[in-house]
């Protein structure tokens, strides 16, 4: 950067401030959350009801689960701002597309994670990626893994079920991502693409470098992440949080484990279809899972409700019917809903 | 007189950055025209994948993500 301006208004804090900020944010961090049971239980017991009773199980679990998650997610989404900012679409893109099959779809699940991705630049990327090479089935895999396995999801699970069940479901999202696009690039359907899309060369713009960004710079796009992801979920997490809460004080046990448990096979199936039309993000349905499992729903029906919530919305399918026929679509919908079945019926099989 | 094109689908952060463009060209004093292209094709053609993008006379400077301030006026300027 040659022209250094000044900004009069707002002098650059040095570097050194920022990296003690981060540091002192992150000490400060850890402090108050250790400290938020008991400041749950106090706060509940300032509260004129009774803790044992079905109103103060869900007042107490509110005020633990919301400061909890909210932290959680706001640590968890700064860092993984900061590490997105070494990847980009460009970068993802030049790594794949001399990638085969079966290796690629591995890159391409794993960079789906990694890479910064929003959908509503699902269809550039989606031409972006197909125009230079990288295989249909490849494309897929990122297409598949970049919304289901997030951060999101991810320190969801791991801070209202616990860290073996967040580790499972990336194990098996990107599992699923990995052989739902291996399956359909076997299945050779380019030509099920819209017409446009294949003759349509996108360009390859070369930017100028970004490698040069400094470590304050990527600080910023991480506090970006965490300020865009907030505005959008927060309302999620509360309403989430809020379902969550009165399942847990009001639904009877022996309801759930009927209509939820590992017994009902068409449970799994159901849960799937009811999944695609909802539209939420992880932040929306994950507290609402975390209840239902309290309450003795199995974890296969449960695990198989949210990836299809996530990885199978509606909107998606909308933006994305720009680039594909129907019956790509429909093939899509098929091989991604068969791997959640699998997951859901193995989960239930296994635990 | 420049030329600068917005590439975004109509999210949000693609109208922030158009407003950002004008702001700074405003704040610097410099005459552009601010062009807005939402068509996913058309993006894609400019060989941007993650939007917003910002081209300046057809040359592109910027994508994914609102733009750098500082950055932003040296493009516009440079």
């Amino acid at each position: 950067m040659s022209a250094e301006t000044t900004h009069p208004l707002r002098p650059a804090r040095p570097d050194w401030l920022w990296h003690l900020g981060v540091a002192g944010f992150i000490l400060l961090w850890v402090l108050i959350y250790r400290q938020l049971s008991p400041l749950a239980e106090t706060l509940t017991a300032l509260l004129p009801i009774d803790r044992h009773s079905h109103t103060g199980e869900a007042v107490a679990f509110f005020l633990y689960d919301v400061p909890k998650v909210m932290m959680l997610l706001m640590l968890i989404v700064f860092a993984m701002g900061v590490v997105r900012s070494f990847f980009s679409p460009e970068k993802t893109r030049a790594v794949l597309s001399g990638k085969r099959e079966g290796v690629g779809n591995i890159f391409a699940a794993g960079l789906g994670i990694l890479t910064p991705f929003c959908s509503c630049s699902a269809v550039p990327l989606f031409i972006g990626f197909v125009s230079a090479g990288v295989p249909l089935g490849v494309t897929f895999s990122f297409l598949i893994a970049a919304p289901m396995v997030n951060e999101v999801a991810l320190v969801l699970l791991f801070g209202l079920v616990g860290w073996q069940v967040a580790m499972t479901y990336l194990a098996f999202g990107l599992a699923i991502a990995i052989v739902a696009g291996f399956v359909i690039g076997k299945l050779n359907l380019e030509g099920w693409l819209q017409d446009w899309v294949r003759d349509i060369h996108a360009g390859t713009a070369i930017l100028p470098e970004d490698e040069g960004l400094s470590l304050v710079a990527r600080y910023r796009l991480g506090i970006e992440a965490v300020r865009e992801i907030f505005s959008k979920v927060w309302i999620w997490i509360l309403l989430g949080i809020g379902m969550g809460a009165l399942i847990h004080g009001y639904v009877p046990e022996d309801l759930m484990v009927r209509i939820m448990g590992a017994e009902a096979w068409w449970s799994v199936p159901a849960a799937v279809v009811m999944g695609i039309p909802m539209y939420t993000n992880a932040a929306g349905v994950i507290p609402i899972v975390e209840a239902l499992l309290g309450k003795g729903a199995a974890l296969g029906t449960v695990l198989a409700f949210m990836m299809s919530v996530i990885a199978l919305s509606l909107p998606e399918m909308i933006i994305l019917r720009q680039v594909l026929t129907l019956r790509l679509i429909a093939v899509f919908i098929g091989v991604v809903a068969s791997g959640i079945l699998a997951v859901g019926f193995l989960f239930n099989l296994l635990f | 007189m420049k030329t600068v094109t917005v590439y975004g689908p109509g999210c949000k952060r693609c109208e922030t950055t158009e407003a950002m463009v004008k702001e700074a060209a405003a704040k610097l004093g410099l005459d552009i025209a601010v062009e807005k292209v939402s068509d996913p094709k058309s993006i894609a053609m400019a060989g941007v994948m993650s939007t917003p993008g910002i081209s300046v006379d057809g040359k592109l400077v910027h994508t994914g993500g609102l733009p750098d301030a500082t950055k932003l006026e040296a493009w516009l300027q440079g």
